[in-house]
């Protein structure tokens, strides 16, 4: 099988594909890309179905050496991807050579970048999926990030390919969003108006704590009614609970699956990839939509994912 | 705000993709089972579009594909199932035991948890693995069971200060819960024993040792005891 060797893990570099979706019952959550928008178009960029597993880089890259010929794409932030030092484009097919490397720096733009390889990331999946949950040390390579001297195989190459790029329109349609749509939590109506006009009418910073789990934010308290009892509940992907000090955490990808803090409001489906590319320190702000229109959001993004318009070859 | 109710469900939109199913506010022995015949009901007699379920004390949390289906037609899907929860019947539990070794350096707490409440640390440990407890769900991580059934006079506030870490196996007390940690993880909890069994294995069908209404029994043991289990 063909591998790549890992010179340079980076600052946080996991094996990722779409999750595993359905292990509520045993406390699993789905885990997954935390921006799959762009695994998925990294994916379909080098032939594969757009779940296949890739690498997900944080904020700092990492140098990955082919040791055999293979297909590319770097996706999501831009890390400064590039070919034998030489720089390369992102969002679109790459050639490689054997022995050829690929590396990435620094981010100078999001939090995190995607490395999709022809014929997929090859690990053993744990309850079907080749998604790392680092909290567990479960699935992914060995359960944990990667380091240097690991050396990762991918699936064979797909000979009907044809290289291909996302098209400029649909690049700028995509662009994660610093302005999070959200609609109504389950526990909406324990929060004071004055709660709302809190989170959708200040400015919070992405904390340096935040993970995969949890984008933990910084900003003015949000005033909640404590009165009120609150018993431990499933929690759904993208709430935002707010605990005791007030200030609001984002559940993420690697989520808890139950919690037991109030969450006011919920980030809509259609904006979930942009939460993946939030930086430490990073300026936010939120924006209240009546659910239907999260609905017709995501949708409309759907019909881009799928739409003719949105390769060029 | 979507509510709505259907006999003693209460319904209420999560997010976009999910719908949160509520039977009352209290967590009661009849709440809970209402959670797992709903569970059951949908594990059995899945409905498409449906893609994930997260039980707890007294909710069941439905998470559906949101390009096929809408919080409505989930609702409207749901009423049959619901209509049907009387005369479910439920699996006959399971009894398991865990062995623990309370107290030294695998309960770092427990002397603190027993001053809390004027008691011994031995009887604090006699306490603690007298009743039977249930498995009201799993969350939090992987193979972490939620116990209902924690002695009132056991009940301990959480560190102001969780633990970065917390060791694999640690039985900890958490306000009116008690849990055993499957894996070493950030815990705000009270520890006050560890167990040697693995509570989640990755190549065993199934993974959790403990599944949702089990009926669970804490063994105290020695730490010669604990040595030997952990040799296995």
């Amino acid at each position: 099988m063909s591998a790549i060797l890992v010179q340079i893990p980076g600052l946080f570099t996991t094996v990722q594909d779409l999750g595993r979706e359905g292990f509520g019952p045993i406390g699993v959550s789905a885990s997954g890309a935390a921006d799959p928008v762009s695994l998925r178009i990294g994916n379909r960029l080098v032939g594969n179905p757009q779940g296949a597993a890739g690498l997900e880089m944080t904020l700092v890259g990492g140098a990955f050496a082919f040791e055999q010929a293979a297909v590319i794409a770097v996706t999501g932030a831009d890390f400064g991807p590039s070919l034998d030092d030489i720089p390369v484009a992102m969002w679109t097919s790459i050639e490689i050579h054997k022995g050829q490397t690929v590396t990435l720096g620094p981010s100078r733009s999001g939090a995190r970048a995607y490395l999709c390889i022809q014929g997929g990331i090859a690990v053993e999946p744990f309850l079907g999926s080749a998604s790392t949950h680092v909290l567990s040390g479960l699935g992914g390579f060995e359960g944990r990030a990667l380091r240097k001297g690991d050396r990762l195989e991918f699936g064979a190459v797909n000979s009907l390919f044809r290289k291909k790029s996302l098209s400029p329109k649909a690049l700028e349609t995509l662009q994660p969003r610093k302005l999070i749509r959200v609609t109504d939590g389950p526990q909406s109506d324990w929060s004071p108006n004055s709660s709302w006009k809190t989170l959708c009418e200040s400015t919070f910073r992405v904390a340096e704590q935040s993970n995969r789990m949890g984008i933990r934010l910084e900003g003015p308290a949000i005033p909640l009614d404590l009165s009120r009892e609150m018993i431990t509940e499933g929690v759904s992907l993208g709430a935002i609970q707010v605990p005791p000090s007030g200030q609001p955490i984002i559940l993420f990808v690697e989520q808890q699956t139950t919690g037991g803090y109030p969450k006011i409001a919920n980030v809509i489906s259609a904006d979930l990839h942009s939460l993946g590319q939030l930086r430490p320190r990073e300026a936010i702000r939120f924006e209240r939509i009546e659910m239907s229109e999260a609905r017709s959001l995501l949708i409309h993004q759907e019909e881009l994912m799928a739409s003719k318009e949105l390769f060029q070859e | 705000m979507r509510k709505a109710a259907a006999g003693d469900a209460q319904f209420q939109a999560a997010s976009d993709q999910s719908l949160l199913v509520s039977f009352g506010q209290q967590i009661t022995l009849d709440n809970h089972q209402r959670v797992l015949k709903l569970l059951h009901l949908l594990q059995a007699e899945p409905i498409d579009g449906i893609r994930n379920l997260q039980p707890a004390y007294c909710s069941l949390l439905i998470k559906f594909d949101p390009l096929r289906l809408n919080h409505d037609e989930v609702q409207s899907r749901l009423v049959p199932y619901l209509a049907r929860l009387g005369k479910t019947p439920l699996p006959r539990p399971r009894a398991v035991e865990i062995p623990v070794c309370y107290g030294g350096e695998f309960g770092p707490e427990l002397s603190d948890v027993a001053a809390m409440h004027g008691m011994t640390p031995a009887q604090a440990v006699e306490l603690h693995s007298s009743p039977i407890y249930i498995v009201c769900f799993l969350g939090f991580a992987p193979g972490f069971a939620y116990l209902g059934g924690l002695p009132e006079a056991l009940a301990s506030p959480r560190l102001e200060t969780p633990r970065a870490k917390v060791p694999q196996g640690s039985v900890g007390i958490g306000g009116s819960q008690t849990a055993v940690y499957p894996f070493a993880t950030p815990g705000g909890w009270r520890l006050i024993g560890r167990t040697p069994v693995a509570m989640f294995r990755r190549h065993q069908d199934p993974m959790n040792l403990l599944q949702i209404g089990d009926h669970v029994r804490f063994r105290p043991i020695s730490k010669e005891e604990f040595a030997e289990f952990s040799k296995r």
